[in-house]
């Protein structure tokens, strides 16, 4: 599987006080830090440990990854919406890179 | 009066088919990728075609599986298409160059090709696959190394190509070279029972289909969303991967893929599917 590239899946637009799902996933291999190697040694645990949504400066949604948690992490949640804005993803992996994705949503 | 009769007679048929409709048979939906693509899983058949209709895997599936080939996000196998996007731009092999060198946005280049292949090759003189396609290429434009059987960068690429096809309708040229003769030795496979179990591929595809084997449902066996996603496998399945499959299914030894056996047959069943939509990459169970 290629590095790491978050992708994103909101509606463009929502009624004001519409409950809408959100849709996230993320490839990575999710390495646990339990598996070994040929030779016999253990791989390093190299995993997306936190996931963060958030709405013009607040928090909608986040949680802690944990090494169980399979490839290409999916992530679905839902979210209600008042205003127009921008929704802001995060990704927070072991290695300390952070990969972030954002996505406009308009009122209808 | 004669055709008010006509009409009631096709209205009793059709009757007669809903009520015959039972658990395992296909599910009457439509397949709308992403809410745009409008794609055609159920079809009449071509000329001299032994099923009166013929129906994409899909409809014989799970309501959770369907769901999934209808959302290209959640569809499992676009991660593998996004590797194969990849490989198309990645420059291999002594000449320098990409798939991209060449074929520029696949998206424009690539569009339609899939659902047309496999393709007379008349060099080889033999019918050709997109995957024989690409180790043509690799070999004779690129410089690189041909692909090995379902190895390096075979499947995603592939699938890369066949889904810019996506939504058009499966049709292969039998006019080209020497297509037709492929095209019987395929028909002639495809009839031929095998293996300890003594099936042919017609024993369940065309026979039973609709009906249960083990727990499973038997579809028509139609390949226009190759290479597939299997849940089962968690990764993409290639045709000639399937083809082996079922014939070791029937306890039989299976040819090579990309053999003379296997080209033919897939020549014969990928006719055999002709008007339906490539959905590559599809999921299945």
């Amino acid at each position: 599987m290629a590095s790491a590239k978050p992708r994103v899946k909101v509606p463009k637009s929502a009624s004001a006080g519409e409950v809408i799902t959100i849709k996230t996933l993320i490839s990575h291999p999710m390495e646990s830090g339990q598996r070994k190697d040929k030779e016999g040694n253990p791989i390093p645990r190299q995993i997306i440990n936190k996931f963060t949504c958030e709405f013009n400066g607040q928090p909608v949604f986040s949680c802690d990854i944990e090494p169980s948690v399979s490839a290409n992490p999916y992530l679905e949640f839902t979210a209600k919406v008042s205003e127009a804005g921008t929704f802001k993803f995060t990704w927070v992996d072991d290695d300390g890179s952070v990969y972030t994705d954002e996505k406009e949503i308009a009122l209808k | 009066m004669k055709k008010y009769l006509i009409t009631a007679a096709a209205i009793a048929m059709a009757g007669a088919f809903s009520a015959a409709a039972y658990a395992g048979g296909p599910v009457d939906e439509n397949l709308v990728i992403d809410g745009e693509i409008e794609m055609t899983t159920r079809t009449a058949s071509p000329e001299g075609h032994p099923l009166d209709e013929l129906i994409s895997g899909w409809h014989y599936r799970t309501k959770e599986t369907r769901a999934l080939e209808a959302d290209t996000f959640e569809n499992p196998a676009m991660l593998f298409v996004e590797d194969g996007e990849q490989i198309w731009n990645t420059v291999e092999g002594t000449e320098g160059k990409s798939c991209a060198t060449c074929h520029g946005d696949a998206s424009e280049s690539m569009a339609g090709v899939g659902a047309q292949y496999p393709k007379w090759d008349a060099d080889a003189e033999r019918p050709i696959n997109i995957e024989l396609q690409i180790n043509k290429c690799r070999e004779e434009r690129m410089g690189a190394e041909p692909y090995a059987f379902d190895k390096g960068g075979q499947k995603p690429l592939t699938a890369y190509i066949k889904h810019q096809s996506l939504g058009e309708p499966v049709g292969i040229d039998l006019s080209q070279g020497d297509m037709q003769s492929w095209w019987e030795k395929g028909e002639e496979l495809y009839y031929t029972r095998t293996g300890q179990l003594n099936l042919s591929c017609a024993t369940c595809h065309e026979d039973h289909n609709g009906e249960y084997i083990r727990a499973d449902h038997l579809s028509q066996g139609q390949v226009n969303g190759f290479p597939t996603y299997r849940l089962k496998q968690a990764a993409l399945v290639s045709i000639h991967n399937r083809f082996r499959g079922c014939i070791r299914d029937t306890r039989a030894e299976y040819p090579a893929a990309f053999s003379d056996e296997l080209m033919a047959l897939e020549v014969y069943v990928t006719w055999r599917g002709t008007g339906l939509s490539v959905e590559t990459p599809a999921v299945r169970q």
